[in-house]
């Protein structure tokens, strides 16, 4: 077993997701022949290979410190599941 | 011939001539959708009354001689690019509501170029899958045959072009998602090289291997839809400051003296048999033409698919993190704090494929496995660029099959993830080494169902993959096979 | 048994940018909630990073005044965690590649100077605001400061009291506010601290186990937040109990510092490169271009003081609080080429009055070249030191120049020796018995005099030449 039923339940709430019970078997399995998959990485002579962030090496893209025009708040908030006055509103975080 | 039929360059020349006007193309359009858009399903949302507005400005720019490249030509767009008041779901229940403040760049120089937008098309929810099944907005059928998959992500987009639903789209390609499409669905798709179409207003999958193209009817048409939407954009930092070539000047230039390579790691056992011969055909149609094939080796083939299935889940364990119910989109009732609102929000916004991916990379990137799984991943990404970059010694451009077999049946691999992975096999590497590639028509099996064969040329050599689709193309004469709807 | 704190900070600094780090929404504090935003910092989804030059160039500044060494590469990161006030639900931070480390800066104790190494500092974007609602269990979110460009400067564990830890805070509070990269407002969360702090055995070389201090918003929380855990520490030490790893939180009313237990997540940042943004690599024309533009640091002008204008180190560490009043304060040294009057004038009076009004030493109403030109007439016997008294704060009042008010109030001092003598004379003669006392050996007298003769100048005499000629007359007729 590469992953454990714990250990989904670990990784899911750090993705802040959700499963049922019987989703997270189905997905224990899953994942598991989805790693056992990727095992296969480590056939690869990777020795002294720098690891690759982007396809095509670029550097120094920069824009210049200036203002432009922000969106109004009712654009800002035009698609805010909910909203109170000029804010978004979420449920409070329970201590 | 009807009018939805033709391509942008044939649209063009009546358009010119002034035999026909944008309203006349747009009607003949939606007369199409409306027949057969209800089996084939390859929109999201359709922006009719939107489409003849525009119609009718660009019939006035027509009459004043102010034509551009795509004034008056029916485009469609993936929905995962940003249209500026225009519902953009991504094909996902959590942005089934969303209205874009702003308009992608893609978007905006089509806009330019005087292109009329027709809709947003269908596509695998955030781009995750290679069958449009995953959409939260049901399934698209391939046009060749309704009980088949189009293909995906971009399936929707493929499907309209396949089906005359519009004159061509745009799509985007993370692992094969415009390619495989393509391939599937008989027409050209491109993935331009990464850095050369702005992704800015693309929804972000996987950020490192995301790229916009178009799907068109022919290269010619694929040509000019890449004069219109390649360019340096300053709003992305990895869009790439170099000038762009005029595309359509490489059509009728021939591949006399091309050497083609033939990566022998790409045939291998599980090959549909009717797609190794299209390849064998397509292999002596290119050397009819002047062109030599030789064989070539990318040795880290095989690992292309691993890689991919980290990188790809991690950027987008990270790039979906946004959609939390509290700035747009789905958020889930009756939640008693915080945290349940999140996971609420997400578990039931997203479908099982996108928690599938993003459970993959947040695994991938979690402590203590981050060095053995995104490191390593990276790593072997370096040595997959390094194949290419070892073969552009030795040929010019790389010849393989689009795809391992032809469009499969709808629920076929749905429930089996692995299966439905390998179906972006070929396609894939491409990604990861930001390479552009191109999927034309090159046969039909027994059953008449599309093949494409795939074009793959080093960075920034897109005008060599137009040469010689374009000299393939009229070698293999294919065009005047449609699908019958 | 004496234990040692073990002390190292991480401090935020908000750049003083005009536009935010990744997108062109302005800076400013206090605009209406959810005004300076735009799809980029709202997260919107197809939205991309494009890095502020100017972000770049402050940090640089910051590195080189901290001595720290500028990596040749660095990049960006994902720091990804979930909260409403992330929009992206990841910070854009540095993490395995910042732009520098390696530095450190010199504080001054009563045992003498003392060196605290800095781990690192790295650029990032802020966070947005939470407004807890007291009545309904909702919070409300105003992201106008997510993508504000900060720097966080991270120390080593080299502080080993509460008074060292706040003279390391001030250096890089004044360090930010000389290089004009940061306001340095406390309360508005421009600059801002958190503590790591530990205590071991006197001696002891291993670390003890540590908290995280947040959540102190002055200088004088720092100090008083690190004391109380010092001492909390000391007693769950001595009673025999072990300190559990975690981070507290000062509360400023109660005057200690709360566990967050159970509030607190377990980490796992899940870091990566962001593919979004590329690597941004500084060349060496870039650090020399920046470093030319660099001014003179607060030390380095407080040690310059003290060796060309002679001025004791407490004058010089005075002036060189803010580098608008050191230039304040050079630039009357330098018009009146009297160094030391120019120090105590600005020390004095003007430092003074600024106080009495809460006045920034940039709004005074006195000019440098208005103070040097007072130092000189004091210097060339135009007017008297007791005369200055009363025209600096006229000065201050109306900002008018000295001369002026010399003028207008008739104040220049009679350094007219035939006139003073007449004066005198007459003086001595309505004061005969005065005179005989003195010169029988009374020279108590001698004071008397000196009042008269003021009294009859109302004060405008000058009052050295006042004394010659009184001794002069005295002792000759």
């Amino acid at each position: 077993m590469k992953i454990t039923k714990e250990e989904v339940e670990y990784v899911a709430h750090l993705a802040r997701l959700d499963f049922r019970e019987e989703e997270k078997v189905k997905f224990t399995s899953q994942l598991n022949d989805i790693l056992m998959y990727m095992d296969k990485l480590n056939e690869a002579d990777t020795a002294g290979i720098e690891p690759m962030s982007h396809a095509i090496a670029l550097q120094n893209a920069f824009r210049e410190d200036t203002v432009k025009d922000s969106l109004s708040h009712e654009l800002s908030l035009s698609n805010a599941p909910e909203a109170r006055g000029p804010f978004f509103r979420v449920p409070k975080v329970i201590e | 011939m009807e009018l939805h039929q033709l391509t942008i360059h044939e649209l063009q020349k009546l358009i010119r001539s002034k035999e026909v006007n944008s309203s006349d193309i747009v009607k003949s359009v939606f007369k199409r959708i409306d027949a057969v858009e209800g089996s084939v399903h390859a929109y999201i949302t359709l922006m009719k009354e939107h489409a003849f507005e525009e119609a009718a400005k660009a019939d006035r720019c027509i009459r004043e001689g102010n034509i551009r490249a795509l004034t008056g030509i029916p485009v469609a767009l993936k929905d995962i690019v940003c249209t500026k008041g225009f519902l953009t779901t991504c094909g996902s229940r959590i942005l089934h509501n969303f209205i874009p403040p702003y308009d992608a760049t893609v978007v905006e120089k089509l806009k330019e170029a005087g292109a009329v937008f027709t809709g947003k098309t269908n596509m695998d929810e955030f781009a995750m899958g290679s069958s449009t099944e995953t959409s939260y907005f049901g399934i698209t059928k391939n046009p060749w045959a309704l009980d088949r998959i189009p293909g995906g992500s971009s399936g929707g987009s493929a499907a309209a072009v396949a089906a005359d639903l519009c004159i061509a789209s745009i799509g985007s390609d993370t692992g094969g998602s415009i390619r495989q499409p393509a391939a599937l669905c008989g027409v050209v798709g491109m993935k331009p090289t990464y850095g050369r179409v702005s992704r800015y207003g693309l929804i972000a999958f996987a950020s490192s291997l995301d790229q916009i193209g178009p799907f068109t009817k022919d290269v010619e048409d694929c040509a000019i839809m890449m004069n219109v939407i390649a360019g340096h954009d300053p709003r992305e930092s990895t869009s790439v400051p170099l000038d762009v070539p005029d595309y359509t000047a490489f059509l009728s230039r021939g591949i006399d003296g091309f050497k083609v390579g033939i990566p022998k790691e790409y045939f291998i056992e599980g090959i549909d048999p009717e797609i190794t011969e299209a390849m064998r055909g397509a292999m002596k149609a290119i050397e009819g033409l002047g062109a030599t094939c030789v064989e070539i080796s990318l040795p880290h083939t095989e690992y292309c698919l691993a890689v991919y299935y980290i990188i790809a889940p991690a950027e987008a364990s990270s790039n979906l993190a946004r959609y939390d119910g509290v700035k747009y989109g789905f958020r889930a009732d009756d939640c008693k704090d915080l945290l349940d609102m999140y996971k609420k929000t997400r578990s039931a916004g997203f479908g099982a494929e996108v928690k599938r991916r993003i459970m993959i990379g947040t695994y991938a990137l979690s402590s203590g496995y981050y060095d053995a799984y995104y490191k390593k991943a990276s790593q072997v990404r370096a040595l997959i660029k390094r194949d290419f970059e070892e073969a552009w010694k030795h040929c010019d451009v790389i010849l393989t099959p689009t795809t391992p077999t032809p469009a499969f049946k709808i629920g076929e691999k749905i429930d089996d993830p692995l299966q439905m992975y390998l179906s972006d096999i070929f396609t894939i590497s491409t990604n990861l080494a930001g390479i552009p590639g191109i999927s034309v028509p090159c046969g039909f099996t027994r059953q008449g169902l599309p093949i494409g064969a795939q074009f793959l040329a080093g960075h920034f050599e897109e005008g060599k993959l137009i040469q010689i689709a374009a000299a393939f193309e009229k070698q293999a004469n294919l065009k005047q096979r449609r699908p019958n709807l | 048994m004496a234990y040692e704190p073990v002390i190292g900070l991480e401090i935020h600094a908000q750049l003083l940018t005009k536009s935010k780090i990744f997108c062109s929404c302005s800076t400013l504090f206090g605009a209406e909630p959810n005004t300076h935003t735009c799809a980029i910092c709202l997260g919107m989804p197809g939205v991309l990073p494009v890095l502020n030059r100017t972000v770049v160039e402050y940090t640089i500044k910051m590195a080189l005044a901290t001595n720290c060494a500028i990596n040749e590469s660095c990049n960006f990161a994902r720091k990804n965690y979930f909260y409403p006030d992330l929009p992206k639900g990841y910070q854009i931070s540095q993490y395995a590649q910042p732009l520098s480390e390696h530095g450190y800066v010199d504080i001054e104790q009563n045992e003498g100077k003392k060196r605290i190494g800095i781990t690192r500092i790295h650029m990032e974007e802020d966070a947005g605001k939470m407004i807890h609602d007291e009545h309904l269990p909702s919070s409300y979110i105003d992201l106008n400061r997510t993508g504000v460009p900060l720097i966080e400067i991270v120390s080593e564990p080299d502080m080993r009291s509460s008074e060292e830890a706040s003279a390391y805070l001030k250096r890089l509070h004044e360090i930010l506010v000389y290089l004009e990269i940061c306001d340095g407002n406390m309360e508005e969360g421009s600059f801002r601290c958190d503590a790591n702090v530990s205590i071991r055995p006197r001696g002891e070389n291993a670390f003890g186990t540590r908290t995280e201090l947040k959540n102190m918003n002055s200088f004088r929380n720092v100090q008083r937040a690190l004391d109380y855990e010092i001492k909390r520490q000391q007693y769950i030490l001595e009673s025999g109990q072990a300190v559990i790893q975690e981070t507290r939180l000062w509360d400023d009313s109660q005057g200690v510092t709360l566990s967050m237990r159970g509030k607190e997540e377990a980490h796992d940042y899940r870091y990566f490169p962001d593919p979004d943004l590329v690597p941004i690599v500084i060349d060496e024309s870039w650090v020399a271009e920046v470093r030319k533009n660099l001014p003179e640091l607060p030390l380095a002008k407080r040690e310059r003081f003290m060796r060309d204008y002679q001025l004791p180190s407490y004058d010089a560490g005075v002036l060189t609080s803010s580098r608008v009043l050191a230039d304040y304060f050079e630039d009357v040294a330098n018009l009146s080429g009297k160094p030391k009057a120019a120090s105590n004038w600005v020390m004095g009076d003007i430092l003074r009055f600024l106080n009495e009004e809460k006045r920034d030493i940039k709004d005074c109403p006195i000019l440098p070249q208005s103070l040097a030109e007072m130092i000189q007439l004091i210097e060339n016997g135009t007017i008297s030191g007791k005369m200055a008294k009363d025209i600096i704060e006229e000065m201050y009042r109306t900002g008018k120049p000295p001369t002026t008010i010399i003028e207008e109030k008739g104040m220049v001092q009679i350094t007219d020796e035939a006139a003073l003598a007449k004066t005198i004379a007459e003086i001595l003669a309505a004061n005969t018995a005065q005179v005989e006392q003195y010169r029988g050996g009374k020279e108590k007298v001698f004071g008397y005099f000196v009042g008269q003769v003021m009294k009859a100048t109302k004060g405008k005499a000058n009052p050295q030449l006042i004394n010659d000629l009184l001794k002069k007359m005295l002792t000759a007729s």
